[in-house]
């Protein structure tokens, strides 16, 4: 039926393919299974909704990728996740101890250890990290799926990896002793 | 420029935003890797973690039935309908026939202008919705045609479709414009698909009727005159499936 009703054939279309990676995300930032269920489906409906109003030209992965985090964030389950965040302290740069060993040996590092360090970041720094490494977005992208300047998401990109590098020092160092 | 200013461009230049930077962003970057065995290792290390990262992070997999319940929510209404209103008995069916019938409203709102096609469309919709589609259920052209015999007055031709993609499912006696005529009921995969035969003085109420409208919102409208008769195809199949059907009744008409 691809001539059928203009808009939502389209919507469809356009929205399945990002089902599977909307999903995941949606299991990291809800940590459940159920929850993350949730989200999607209201995902899904909002966007369908909006689609109409939805600007052609406008990045159609970006756009769904902010319903579902604005969702989430607003959602009792995001309020309480993001309050654990120092949000955008901008206040770069970074203090000057960079240069602390901090290699990591990843040829020792299991997928778990990496998969527990992201869990245990504060969720902004946690979603960008999966924007940019995972659905490998452009900073642009990512600007417009969280709803910040393009410069934002340089400066909250370093601190997220910074924070994660931190942490996965921490576990490999907690698992020497 | 002392190791730590030059680790500040260590996430543009792990994440390749050079297309976005210029070629010649990370140049000089580059010069000082090669210069500099521990920011090279540490650049090294920032890749490998975002590789892992990328890895790690690819964790959870929808299931299927989820899939379908998402793909079954932004589907449009009415194409869920049809397949629903197919299975009689079927515990939806009364809430499928309200929200076609809401459906039909719509329609019939947009085209009030165009009341021949409004009132043929509304007929197919109908017909859906009915837990009785046709009077004569047959897949048989031989039962079907002989069941129109003495109901209708004029007679009209039916080609095998034994060999084509058209399942023939019956037919029914309708009015139209008050005069009797078939309306006859295919299955294209998941389409459906109405053929009314009228005399062809009755058809001058179809002439002129929105066809891109109706494609629109989701149906093909075909219809031409053979041998006194008047054939109007109705259904939410493409353009190409329903002039195909609509070939295969012509050519049956001339025999
Ligand atoms: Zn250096």
């Amino acid at each position: 039926m691809a001539d059928y009703a203009g808009d939502f054939g389209s919507f469809e279309d356009l929205a399945m393919p990002h089902f599977v990676r909307l999903y995941n995300f949606a299991c990291w930032l809800t940590h459940d299974s159920v929850a993350a269920e949730d989200l999607v489906q209201e995902t899904y409906m909002k966007a369908l909704r909006g689609f109409s109003s939805f600007q052609q030209g406008t990045n159609f992965r970006a756009w769904m990728y902010r319903i579902l985090r604005n969702t989430f964030l607003t959602s009792q389950t995001g309020l309480k996740a993001a309050a654990t965040t120092d949000l955008d302290d901008e206040r770069s740069p970074e203090p000057a101890d960079e240069l602390t060993p901090e290699s990591i040996l990843l040829a020792r590092m299991e997928m778990e250890t990496i998969q527990q360090a992201l869990e245990a970041l504060p969720v902004h720094f946690r979603e960008i990290i999966l924007l940019c490494d995972l659905e490998e977005m452009s900073y642009q992208e990512i600007g417009q799926a969280l709803g910040i300047p393009a410069g934002t998401v340089m400066s909250r990109l370093s601190r997220a990896r910074k924070a994660m590098r931190t942490l996965l020092i921490a576990r490999m160092e907690g698992a020497r002793q | 420029m002392i190791c730590n200013e030059w680790r500040e461009q260590f996430d543009a230049y792990v994440d390749d935003a050079s297309a976005e930077r210029g070629p010649d962003e990370f140049a000089s970057l580059e010069e000082h890797l090669r210069s500099c065995p521990s920011c090279a290792a540490e650049a090294l290390n920032r890749v490998q973690l975002k590789r892992a990262t990328r890895a790690a992070a690819a964790r959870y997999v929808p299931s299927p039935t989820f899939r379908l319940r998402i793909e079954k929510s932004i589907k449009p209404k009415r194409k869920l309908l049809w397949t629903a209103a197919w299975i009689p008995g079927l515990a939806g069916a009364i809430a499928a026939v309200l929200l076609v019938t809401v459906s039909a409203l719509i329609w019939t709102r947009h085209v009030a202008h165009e009341e021949a096609v409004a009132q043929l469309l509304d007929m197919h919709i109908a017909t859906l919705a009915s837990p009785n589609p046709v009077d004569v259920v047959s897949t048989d052209r031989h039962t079907v045609k002989p069941w129109f015999q003495g109901k209708l007055p004029f007679t009209f031709n039916l080609p095998e479709f034994e060999y084509s993609p058209y399942k023939l499912l019956g037919g029914k006696l309708v009015y139209v414009h008050h005069s009797p005529a078939a309306q006859l009921l295919f299955e294209l995969r998941k389409h459906d698909l109405s053929v009314f035969i009228t005399q062809e003085n009755q058809g001058a109420a179809f002439s002129g009727m929105g066809q891109s409208d109706m494609r629109e919102k989701g149906f093909t409208v075909e219809s031409w005159n053979q041998d006194g008769l008047r054939y109007v195809i109705v259904s939410d199949a493409g353009p190409t499936e329903v002039r195909a059907l609509g070939d295969l009744l012509k050519s049956a008409a001339r025999q």
